[in-house]
């Protein structure tokens, strides 16, 4: 993955797989720790013990269409690449969070690329999950929330071509506004 | 329905309210009849291969053109991962068409010759019906 947020999307492609109607993203930029706190989280159907277990195993997959699942190893490849981690907390029928750390300096690390992209790729499924993105960095904060844009558009769907592709612009002015170094 | 490029550039959520208006009539069309849906494979191979590049050139190319009745969604893995990126085009009373590997520019070829214009890309189609 050439970019931190297509591993983001792939997590947050994981929570819509296990059922999630709630999704929250988040980023935290802390310039003066030197580091990039990055979590999804969902309400999925969870994961019990052995499952979780296994969940960063490549030879391993809960899918049934190929028998590997790269997603997470990759991920958290790349987080101990740069210096960080990554923990999964996992309560069956209740959800399911991804939480990582990376050292925002280290030479190994992916820019975080187009989150734009990614968050109006996740919200063509507004219709069945509630999307939460909230990203913090220097200049501040920027906060997307596809309840509070549904209930701006009454009853037309958040889901309409033009309106995803407002949300993709949103994001990527937004983030740069608030000054993200990632 | 046309949208202008001064409209494609909005950004506040004031231009997001004016949006609603002009999206809402063609809307109306997609969910009564079921206008046509392209699904996007996003698994991480579809990612890995450019899926999300291909996603935003879709929502892009809809917009400027304002096919609002155009559903777009996505699905995980469909078991072609060398044939990634992946895209199913479902058009109503036609069978379904896989297309791969797809990138911005066939995807916009796609919608001007499959969506806009009924012609099926042969090029980049690797199967058609149900057996993909």
């Amino acid at each position: 993955m050439r970019e931190l947020s297509l591993h983001i999307l792939d997590l947050a492609r994981n929570s819509l797989e296990a059922g999630a109607t709630q999704l929250t993203i988040s980023l935290t930029e802390q310039p003066e720790k030197d580091l990039l706190l990055v979590a999804v989280k969902d309400n999925g159907r969870g994961m019990d013990e052995e499952t979780l277990h296994r969940a960063t195993d490549p030879f391993y997959t809960s899918r049934t269409t190929r028998r590997q699942g790269l997603g997470l190893p990759l991920f958290r490849a790349m987080c101990e690449r740069c210096e960080g981690s990554m923990e999964i907390t996992s309560t069956p029928a209740q959800g399911t969070t991804v939480r990582a750390t990376v050292r925002l300096s280290h030479l190994d690390r992916p820019p975080l690329g187009d989150m734009g992209g990614v968050l109006q790729t996740l919200a063509c499924e507004a219709d069945r999950v509630h999307l939460r993105y909230r990203h913090e960095a220097a200049g501040g904060v920027f906060e997307l929330d596809t309840e509070d844009l549904q209930r701006e558009r009454n009853e037309a769907s958040v889901t309409a071509p033009t309106v995803l592709h407002w949300i993709g612009e949103h994001v990527r002015g937004g983030v740069r506004e608030i000054g993200s170094k990632a | 329905m046309r949208i202008s490029k001064e409209e494609l550039r909005v950004k506040t959520r004031e231009e997001l309210q004016a949006l609603r208006e002009s999206a809402k009539a063609a809307l109306a069309v997609r969910d009564q009849s079921g206008g046509p849906r392209v699904v996007i494979a996003m698994g991480t191979c579809g990612i890995g291969a450019g899926a999300r590049e291909v996603m935003s050139a879709l929502l892009e190319d809809l917009a400027g053109r304002g096919l609002a009745e155009v559903t777009v969604s996505q699905t995980g893995c469909m078991g072609l991962c060398d044939r990634e990126p992946l895209v199913q085009v479902f058009c109503p009373g036609q069978p379904s068409v896989t297309y791969g590997p797809v990138t911005p520019a066939v995807m916009r070829r796609i919608v001007a010759d499959h969506l806009v214009n009924g012609q099926v890309v042969q090029e980049y189609c690797i199967a058609t019906g149900s057996e993909a």
